[in-house]
């Protein structure tokens, strides 16, 4: 595998007029060629800074951004124009242009590419069929529902034949629906055209969605980073929990108690695990959430459980459960 | 007052005004927009920020635009006269109206380019356009709805202030508005000159916002 993107020990602050705000606090990541990289954090993380350093829309203060070899930092405006025609990029509102239609939308990055207007036409005839989008050829972004621009948008990054397509929230302005048939089409592009996706969004459905990689960024570090199977099942930072619960707050009532949390993985799915256990330790236990994500087109099943108060009890409960080869981890320091 | 050469003369005035008019606006255009431009640009959160540059300019148009039209074109008569080869006249009044003009217009585009979307203007960063491409494809063609019905708004300023050059000759509606209404008591000539800038204004006025609306691909 081939190395696409990496960055290293990134530092961005911005000054204000009283202090200065440090956005990213040293960053190192390694993004692979064909990846659909997530980054994910919350709102307020430095995502959104990071992504734009990446095709340096913002400029780092500190450390290096390499794509394929080249650092950044040490080209020049024209060639970082060039670069930029490779690193494409869509965004949370599309940013179209409001007076231009739909093909002349696409034909842009053509025309800054200096393109001749009858080939950049053509290109992007092609490009409004790869999004399902012919027959709006002539329209307007007015007159475009949410999820038709946010295609109009990805045709129109894909025009230059980019080798990157770095997403900014891009679904975060859509229906779950929409949302759903956005990601679809990205995994199509990165399966047929085998480009590299970053995507930046605060929703953890997106990543278990289509990423493969995952990257947690918490106020301006990177919290844990690794394939989203590996980060799913065994989140390791205190922010990757937080993001896994986001409903936490519904179980402040249970302070001071034990819970664990239990993963599923696929062949677990046969025996009745939870009613076997109540059986042989004799002692009922409180289903405190149960979900099932799809990740990387394997189920994945969470549970978290509260424990009956008796330690002995609680203990063989565990054992039990790492007995049948689940993921048991225990949540002490999550409740409240 | 309704004989031959009476109405002639006001047909005349009629032209001439529009002569002035039209002629200025263009004239202030040509350093308005760029001006305009510059100043959206070098703002400090500009694609060119440049403080300096920024300051300088913002000040040259806030003086110019602060000094009465009427003091302006007295003020400027020996540039005019450099430039025209005499102070009074139609086209010589074409120099304190392209100088009073220029720094409105030029605040005019600035507040239409800065209508733009910045995230469309980021769009077109992420994509390698370069500032010139951003300004023309991105600025302008995006404000062009804004821009247009800045410049209905100058041209009508700008007849006015044509209207104002009568005071020292400067020839049109205005000049013809002052030596009979205003030096000769003739209240039936001033009143048909006034209506007819009021007219003239008016037809501008609906022309511009027409091709506007026309023009705007945001309206459904």
């Amino acid at each position: 595998m081939e190395k696409m993107i990496e960055i290293k020990d990134l530092e961005k602050s911005f000054a204000g007029k009283e202090n200065t705000v440090e956005a990213l606090k040293g960053i190192n990541l390694t993004i692979m060629k064909g990846d659909i990289f997530g980054i994910i954090g919350m709102s307020g993380a430095g995502k959104s800074t990071l992504v734009r350093c990446l095709n340096f829309l913002e400029r780092p203060t500190k450390g290096t951004v390499v794509i394929e070899g080249r650092d950044l930092s040490t080209l020049n405006d024209a060639e970082l124009r060039g670069l930029r025609q490779e690193v494409a990029m869509i965004f949370q509102h599309f940013n179209l242009l409001m007076q231009r239609n739909v093909i002349d939308n696409i034909c842009f990055p053509l025309e800054i590419a200096g393109m001749k207007k009858k080939d950049a036409r053509e290109k992007a005839k092609q490009l409004l069929q790869t999004v399902g989008l012919e027959e709006k050829a002539k329209a307007y972004p007015t007159q475009l529902s949410g999820g038709q621009k946010q295609r109009v948008a990805i045709a129109r990054a894909l025009a230059t034949q980019p080798k990157i397509l770095l997403c900014d929230e891009a679904t975060s302005a859509l229906d779950p629906q929409t949302t759903k048939s956005i990601l679809k089409l990205l995994q199509e592009i990165n399966r047929e055209y085998g480009i590299t996706i970053v995507i930046i969004t605060h929703e953890m459905k997106v990543v278990e969605e289509i990423c493969s990689h995952v990257a947690i960024i918490d106020d301006g570090n990177l919290a844990e980073a690794g394939t989203v199977e590996d980060v799913f099942t065994r989140p390791q930072s205190q922010a990757a929990k937080k993001l896994f619960y986001q409903s936490e707050h519904k179980f402040s009532i249970m302070e001071g108690k034990r819970c664990i949390r239990i993963v599923f993985q696929e062949n677990s799915s046969f025996e009745p695990v939870i009613a076997n256990m109540v059986l042989e330790c004799k002692a009922p236990v409180n289903i405190l959430l149960a979900d099932t994500s799809d990740i990387g087109g394997i189920a994945h099943g969470q549970m978290i459980l509260q424990l009956p108060e008796d330690e002995l009890i609680a203990n063989r409960m565990i054992a039990f459960l790492q007995g049948r080869k689940l993921i048991v981890e225990e949540l002490k320091d999550y409740v409240g | 007052m309704w004989d031959s050469t009476t109405i002639m003369m006001l047909i005349e005035g009629v032209g001439a005004t529009l002569y002035m008019t039209v002629t200025s606006t263009l004239m202030a255009y040509i350093f308005g927009l760029p001006l305009g431009i510059i100043l959206v640009l070098t703002r400090k959160d500009g694609l060119r920020p440049n403080a300096v540059v920024n300051k300088v300019l913002d000040f040259i148009v806030n003086i110019l635009r602060s000094v009465p039209f009427l003091i302006l074109l007295i003020t400027v008569i020996p540039l005019t006269i450099a430039i025209v080869g005499r102070s009074y006249g139609s086209t010589a009044t074409i120099v304190p109206l392209t100088i009073a003009a220029a720094p409105f217009i030029a605040r005019m585009v600035e507040s239409s380019l800065l209508e733009v979307d910045p995230g469309v203007i980021e769009a077109a960063q992420s994509m390698g356009a370069s500032t010139w491409t951003i300004v023309w494809k991105v600025l302008i063609a995006e404000a062009k709805n804004s821009l247009i019905v800045g410049s209905t708004i100058a041209i009508g300023t700008i007849l006015g202030y044509s209207a104002m050059a009568g005071v020292v000759g400067g020839g049109g509606l205005g000049d013809i508005a002052i030596r009979y209404g205003y030096y000769r008591y003739q209240t039936d000539i001033m009143l048909v000159t006034v209506i007819l800038l009021v007219v003239l204004v008016q037809i501008l006025q609906m022309i511009g916002m027409r091709i506007s609306k026309k023009t705007d691909k945001r309206i459904v």
